[in-house]
């Protein structure tokens, strides 16, 4: 059961969406709109399938042989599914940041040139520019400048996280996929993050996994709350933390669950 | 409320805060029938009594506040819980309010009684009326323990009654007055009690939305009765 809150313009459409680790179905029927510029947040308990979801809208699934995903999911009406475009280029219109930082083992400054010299060839200038631009959206920029040529290894935890957030915006993605970007940060850091979050959907669209029910309803427009690989109910946040239309949605927003 | 958090310290909290809302409930429908007995029995003691007890009234609102703020600061409750918490912060408000206005009937009783003069009054019909008003909070604390969206659908309803009978009162004191105008002291005096006790009967109802709020997450304040019977069969 879904309910499409929106008549606003949908970035992604997924239809009849099943999806299976070789013999397991991990989702079921998955029927979403996801509204362009706006955070979308997935929540439900481990193993509900919000992450798999996520790992389908850019096909990571394909890196593995026994994981098949029927249906359709259409970006901009083109679906991803069965598109003959390049993997590569799909992912670089839909960006990702996982639960734990990622960084290349590189220098910062090659950690977000990395992915931009694959789709684009820019001067040595634009190069400097576009890396800037990333830093300060992922607000780190004041904290690296002078540290460019380091090894982004070298950051805390929570610089490492806003580092690859930086990456995954500097390739200007239409979609920004979120695993848990928070959930290795201190407050201080989550906050920042979430800041990002609110100001990049001018820009992008953004789908964010998180098991903090907060943060789900501080930085999200839309919440989709799923279940043993169904989607249990969609709507808006507001709404689904006032009053959920499902007794399951409550139980879980609640605590109740168990 | 029903069905367990897992946390069990969690629903330990918001059980405690039920609990005292119903013992502040309890000790505001005593500080009523007291009033009301006062009334009937023109007693200055019982008067007295009821403007005694006012102050624990006082300490109850502030203890639960406490509580409330305590709960949200530490659990950040969502969806019904956060409407339970909301409306027991908004129920306290309004039982601390009926705790004013049978204290305001306990001052009007004892001032009467210094007075003199009352015992020639229409003091039936304000027992009535006062009787119904307690009544109806007892009623919706009942609900609201329970939950029950139709018994407060009922308190809605008959709430209306309540305010039929302050109509009818004042109409009567309006023709004591104009028969006797020495009875106009004493009919104003009976006027300001009837209205402590219409007042009660608002409250009461108050409540009741409150219940709708909890359960169904609507908000049905300054609404009629069909709009909110007709949003709740949606």
């Amino acid at each position: 059961m879904t309910d499409t809150p929106t008549v606003l313009p949908i970035k992604i459409a997924v239809r009849d969406l099943n999806f299976y680790y070789g013999k397991f179905q991990a989702l079921r029927n998955i029927h979403l709109d996801i509204p362009a510029n706006r955070v979308t947040a997935f929540i439900g308990p481990s193993g509900c399938g919000k992450s798999t979801l996520l790992r389908v809208f850019n096909r990571m699934f394909e890196l593995y042989p026994d994981q098949r995903a029927e249906g359709q999911l259409l970006l901009d009406g083109e679906d991803l599914l069965t598109s003959k475009q390049d993997v590569a280029l799909i992912r670089a219109r839909i960006g990702m940041v996982f639960q734990k930082p990622t960084p290349f083992p590189m220098s910062i400054f090659d950690n977000i040139t990395f992915g931009v010299k694959l789709f684009e060839n820019l001067s040595r200038i634009d190069l400097e520019e576009r890396v800037e631009w990333a830093l300060k959206k992922a607000a780190l920029w004041d904290e690296v400048k002078d540290k460019l040529a380091q090894s982004g290894a070298s950051l805390s935890g929570g610089q490492q996280q806003r580092l690859c957030i930086a990456r995954g915006i500097a390739i200007k993605p239409e979609l920004l996929l979120l695993d848990e970007p928070c959930s290795a940060l201190d407050p201080i850091s989550t906050a920042r993050i979430e800041e990002l979050i609110a100001e990049l959907k001018n820009d992008y669209t953004v789908i964010i996994v998180t098991h903090n029910m907060q943060q789900a309803a501080r930085c999200s427009d839309y919440t989709a709350y799923m279940y043993l690989g169904d989607l249990m109910e969609f709507g808006d946040t507001e709404q689904m933390f006032f009053k959920p239309n499902r007794r399951e949605t409550e139980d879980y927003i609640t605590g109740r669950f168990g | 409320m029903s069905e367990k958090h897992l946390s069990s310290q969690f629903d330990s909290d918001l059980n405690n805060i039920s609990s005292q809302l119903m013992e502040m409930g309890g000790l505001v429908e005593t500080q009523i029938q007291r009033a009301i007995q006062a009334l009937a029995r023109f007693s200055v003691a019982l008067a007295e009594e009821v403007m005694h007890a006012e102050d624990r009234v006082d300490v109850m609102e502030i203890a639960i506040d406490h509580a409330l703020t305590s709960v949200i600061a530490r659990r950040q409750p969502a969806a019904r819980d956060l409407r339970l918490l909301l409306a027991i912060s908004k129920i306290t408000t309004n039982l601390e309010r009926v705790g004013d206005e049978a204290n305001k009937i306990a001052r009007m009783v004892k001032s009467i009684v210094e007075h003199g003069e009352a015992r020639k009054m229409p003091i039936g019909d304000l027992r009535l009326a006062s009787d119904l008003a307690a009544g109806l909070i007892r009623r919706a604390l009942d609900a609201f323990a329970r939950l029950d969206v139709n018994a407060a659908v009922t308190i809605l309803k008959e709430d209306d009654m309540i305010d039929c009978e302050f109509k009818g009162f004042t109409r009567k004191l309006i023709t004591y007055m104009m028969e006797d105008p020495r009875t106009i002291s004493d009919s104003l005096d009976l006027l300001f009690l009837a209205k402590a006790i219409e007042r009660i009967g608002d409250h009461a109802k108050n409540i009741a939305e409150f219940i709708i709020y909890i359960v169904k997450g609507t908000d049905v304040r300054h609404s009629s009765l069909p709009q909110i019977e007709s949003a709740l069969q949606n």
